[in-house]
């Protein structure tokens, strides 16, 4: 209950079993489930509207063009750009940091320069910079994670010696996706700023679960995805301030994005255009849309609290089991909880979850180094969203102890 | 249950609890390492050839209760025997955790008969295979780098 409101039933695909057993649906981190209102958006565009955009004269590429580019308002609203031309769509939060890692980059980035990251980042936004860096032949610095389990959080005292006037660009994660630690986003900004180095948030785990303000974060870009935020795969998008965005070279070329083209060469459209080449995902943006005004309704305040309210208490009831390692903060955590058990590997945890119909995720979680330097192969993640309850935590611990109680024997 | 208590059947988690043959192995002279990289899983296997018998062997890594299991059961099936008896045990196994389906002889490989019911996880179960069968064809090292590899 959310806001007043069964919100479960606004979730088709929750009132299925696995097997004899409810679906518990706790692989939100991964990818989360699809209101109505949205499925709803994106066939009522195949029905009535589909067209291409942008290009032709009659009524229904009319309609679409209209519909993609209110979608790029709704977006600029829900995090508080300062103009749509900041918005370029993209496939998602993988495809956004790698147009910055190739398009900004180019421009940008030179022999002997660095680029600082942090140790709790996706590969998604860690390997397009070291692939960038080396490119370039500048270097990469990563920002220490710290802590015991009790903490895991970024070492604020090495960014200070990290953070030097050769560091061109700070990539880090709002929400680490393994420990659920939140980052303090707008100070980092604002000390990356200090040293003149232009900031990139990738806000895939933040974006449907915490208010996001760009200016008041104060970065430079960020970076996002539909699907992890109610809203359809293969649509995302990346914020970049406006001036930035326009000094940056196309990335991909072709359709939508030239203002000339001559035999001999061609001319750039501004941004937003000038990044989406080709015929771009209407539908898709037009389902973010319909996403964006889902979790508005339900208010983003009001998500932040619930998530942590389960994640909180997931810990709590989770610390009970034997032979548990919970990862990341006990207290002011994303509903995002990494555990891995002394007496079963994730990978049998996950398994027999699922018997019970309890959806986890269990692996690196794309985060190879992280686990590396944890000490861990692997861990079982489970992550929670609005349609998530406290009895789904019951029914996970319940599944937990049948586990153990099975592998201890 | 029923489908969890055929794949972890009492011979999977007998080999998960004491596994076999485990460790690295200072006088090997063939290794290979594997892994899967969508689960972290990972696998080391460490031979001394004789001649063309495998005289020793062991595995080490980490991974499930079904990869390491099948792991240390294979370490068991394969010493003593040769490279071509070795790809013959294997498609045997594959065939076993691919349709279910058991051969007539009685074998401990039958116990993976119920990872085909779970095709995300025939992956775990061929890790080690799949790694010593690479071992079987790497070209030959001196023990010193054997003991010295590893995952």
């Amino acid at each position: 209950m959310l806001a007043g409101r069964d919100v479960r039933s606004d979730f088709p695909v929750l009132h299925q079993k696995v097997g004899s057993h409810p679906l518990v649906y706790l692989d939100n981190a991964a990818t989360s489930h699809k209101p109505r209102a949205v499925i709803d958006a994106v066939a009522r565009f195949y029905e009535r509207d589909n067209s291409n955009v942008h290009r032709g004269l009659h009524a229904l590429s009319m309609r679409a063009t209209d519909g993609y580019e209110a979608a790029r308002a709704r977006v600029a609203r829900f995090i508080n750009a300062a103009s749509p031309a900041e918005i370029v769509f993209t496939r998602g939060t993988t495809e956004s940091v790698n147009l910055v890692a190739q398009s900004w980059a180019a421009a940008n980035l030179r022999r002997g320069d660095v680029i600082l990251l942090t140790e709790m980042e996706h590969h998604s936004n860690m390997v397009p910079w070291q692939v960038a860096a080396e490119r370039a032949g500048a270097t990469v610095r990563y920002v220490p994670v710290t802590g015991d389990n009790a903490e895991h959080g970024l070492d604020l005292d090495a960014l200070e010696r990290l953070l030097t006037p050769e560091v061109k660009l700070f990539a880090f994660t709002h929400i680490s996706n393994t420990l659920g630690t939140i980052n303090p986003a707008a100070e980092l900004c604002r000390r990356a700023r200090e040293v003149g180095a232009v900031t990139l948030i990738d806000a895939a785990q933040s974006i449907g679960h915490e208010p996001i303000d760009v200016q008041a974060l104060g970065c430079d870009f960020l970076a996002f995805s539909g699907h992890k935020m109610a809203g359809p795969t293969g649509i995302g998008a990346l914020y970049g301030r406006r001036a930035l965005l326009d000094a940056m070279p196309p990335w991909q070329t072709g359709g939508g994005m030239i203002s000339v083209v001559e035999f001999s060469g061609s001319r750039w459209k501004r941004a937003p255009e000038r990044f989406e080449a080709g015929t771009p995902n209407v539908a898709d943006a037009i389902g973010l849309h319909a996403a964006m005004d889902y979790l508005d309704g339900l208010g983003r305040p009001e998500i932040s609290l619930h998530d942590h309210a389960l994640a909180e208490a997931a810990y709590a009831a989770l610390a009970e089991l034997p032979g548990i390692r919970l990862l990341g903060p006990a207290g002011r955590r994303a509903g995002i909880l990494s555990f891995a058990l002394a007496d079963a590997h994730a990978h049998d945890v996950v398994t027999f979850a699922d018997q019970d119909g309890v959806a986890l995720r269990g692996g690196h979680h794309c985060n190879q180094p992280l686990m590396r330097k944890l000490g861990l192969p692997s861990s079982v993640r489970a992550s929670f969203y609005v349609y998530n309850t406290p009895d789904e935590i019951d029914v996970l611990v319940r599944s937990l102890r049948r586990i153990l109680a099975f592998f201890r024997a | 249950m029923s489908d969890l208590t055929e794949l972890y059947q009492q011979v999977i988690l007998d080999h998960n609890r004491r596994p076999r043959n485990r460790g690295r192995l200072p006088v090997a002279n063939r290794v290979a390492h594997g892994d899967n990289p969508t689960c972290g899983d990972q696998c080391s296997v460490f031979l001394r050839l004789d001649g063309d018998r495998i005289a020793e062997i062991t595995f080490d890594g980490q991974g499930c209760a079904i990869s390491q299991a099948s792991a240390s059961l294979m370490t068991t099936l394969l010493k003593g025997g040769t490279a071509p008896e070795a790809k013959e045990l294997y498609d045997q196994f594959h065939r076993i955790v691919t349709t279910g389906e058991t051969p007539d002889e009685i074998s401990d490989l039958a116990a993976f008969a119920g990872v085909h019911a779970f095709p995300a996880r025939i992956k775990c179960a061929t890790l080690g295979w799949h790694t010593a069968l690479e071992a079987l064809r790497s070209p030959p090292i001196t023990p010193a780098a054997g003991a010295g590899g590893g995952a």
